[in-house]
């Protein structure tokens, strides 16, 4: 995917831009829309009601951490361990806010507060490659109508995912437990993570995570959970340093 | 309802996430150490749900081939190495479970 080569500067208006927004997002609601699906039947089989099962895809809006947080209704755990739980594997969302700030620094307030709303992983990953190639390629790029950009991917990305809880949710009471489908979430982590293992330190950081996590899982309120990841980021911020 | 507690108090968090550098901290460099430290978040948070997810089965430790979770959690690790594609590392790993199921 090349969004920069499909642009003509000089012809950049806010509907340009976000069609490409959306076109660029599609390829990705290939591996979304299953994703959303599988979270409304996992959340149903947790034992949530359907409403706030909906309701979660609309206001958490972050996949991962709402299998997560399915996963832990399901075994009882405090709401408060649930929520936290929830805040640590999205604190990746500060990072894509770091990285997208720059440029969104000149958009009024209420723009800053929606297209903070759909920074998702996969709203990010195609709008930082178009930013960055139209910053770069620079001059004739139109840079007040950029944000829509984001907005028609995240706005692809938001349909795609109610859509496809709505349909979860719709199934999940009809799809029976020897189907495993809670192992989807063990899946779609391992989907993520392995790519991300580029160096001996990312990969230090992953398996002493997990060694930890095995050793403090009877830990109470699953602070076997933070500590782990913990001690996953300072040994890989140690190995980093040499 | 405390499920709804816990929706909206994840949602906010999540949010806050999201709006921080754009909103809050809009005029504030990121300090290195901080964006140091973000990179390592995936791999060590992520590690740590999916270990116990494959390794622990009714609260034991299984690491014996009986323990399908972790034989086809293996096999799919290395779908995602080779594939950097998180739909076909879940497909393959649930071909794998359903397979071991229907064999054993």
């Amino acid at each position: 995917m090349q969004p920069h080569e499909l642009s003509t500067p000089s012809a950049t208006t806010p509907q340009t831009e976000f069609l490409r927004g959306v076109r660029d997002e599609l390829p990705l609601l290939v591996g979304v829309l299953p994703f959303g699906l599988i979270y409304g039947v996992l959340a149903i089989e947790a034992g949530i009601p359907p409403a706030a099962a909906q309701a979660m895809s609309a206001i958490v809006f972050a996949g991962s951490s709402q299998f997560l947080m399915a996963q832990l209704v399901a075994v009882g755990t405090p709401a408060l361990v649930i929520a936290l739980a929830a805040g640590i594997v999205n604190l990746r969302h500060a990072l894509y806010s770091a990285s997208m700030a720059p440029y969104l620094r000149r958009l009024s307030t209420p723009w800053k507060w929606l297209l903070a709303y759909l920074l998702t992983d996969e709203a990010y990953a195609v709008t930082i490659v178009h930013f960055s190639a139209a910053s770069s390629a620079a001059h004739g790029d139109n840079p007040r109508h950029r944000h829509f950009y984001l907005l028609g991917a995240g706005l692809a990305l938001w349909s795609a995912w109610q859509l496809s809880t709505a349909a979860g949710v719709f199934l999940g009471r009809q799809v029976p437990a020897s189907w495993s489908l809670d192992f989807t979430l063990a899946l779609t982590f391992i989907g993520l993570v392995v790519p991300t293992l580029h160096d001996r330190a990312a990969v230090a950081a992953a398996l002493s995570a997990g060694l930890m996590a095995l050793v403090t899982f009877s830990l109470p309120l699953k602070l076997g959970l933070v500590l782990s990841s913990l001690t996953g980021i300072a040994l890989g911020m140690m190995l980093e340093r040499r | 309802m405390t499920i709804w507690l816990i929706i909206l108090a994840a949602g906010l968090i999540t949010y806050a996430m999201r709006l921080s550098f754009i909103q809050i901290f809009e005029r504030q460099q990121i300090p290195p150490s901080v964006l140091r430290a973000l990179r390592f978040v995936p791999p060590a948070v992520l590690s740590a749900i999916i270990f116990p997810e494959l390794v622990l089965q009714s609260g034991k430790m299984d690491f014996s081939p009986g323990n399908y979770r972790l034989l086809a959690g293996l096999l799919a690790a290395l779908v995602a190495w080779r594939t950097k594609n998180v739909l076909l590392t879940i497909l393959f790993g649930m071909a794998v479970i359903w397979l071991l199921q229907a064999l054993g």
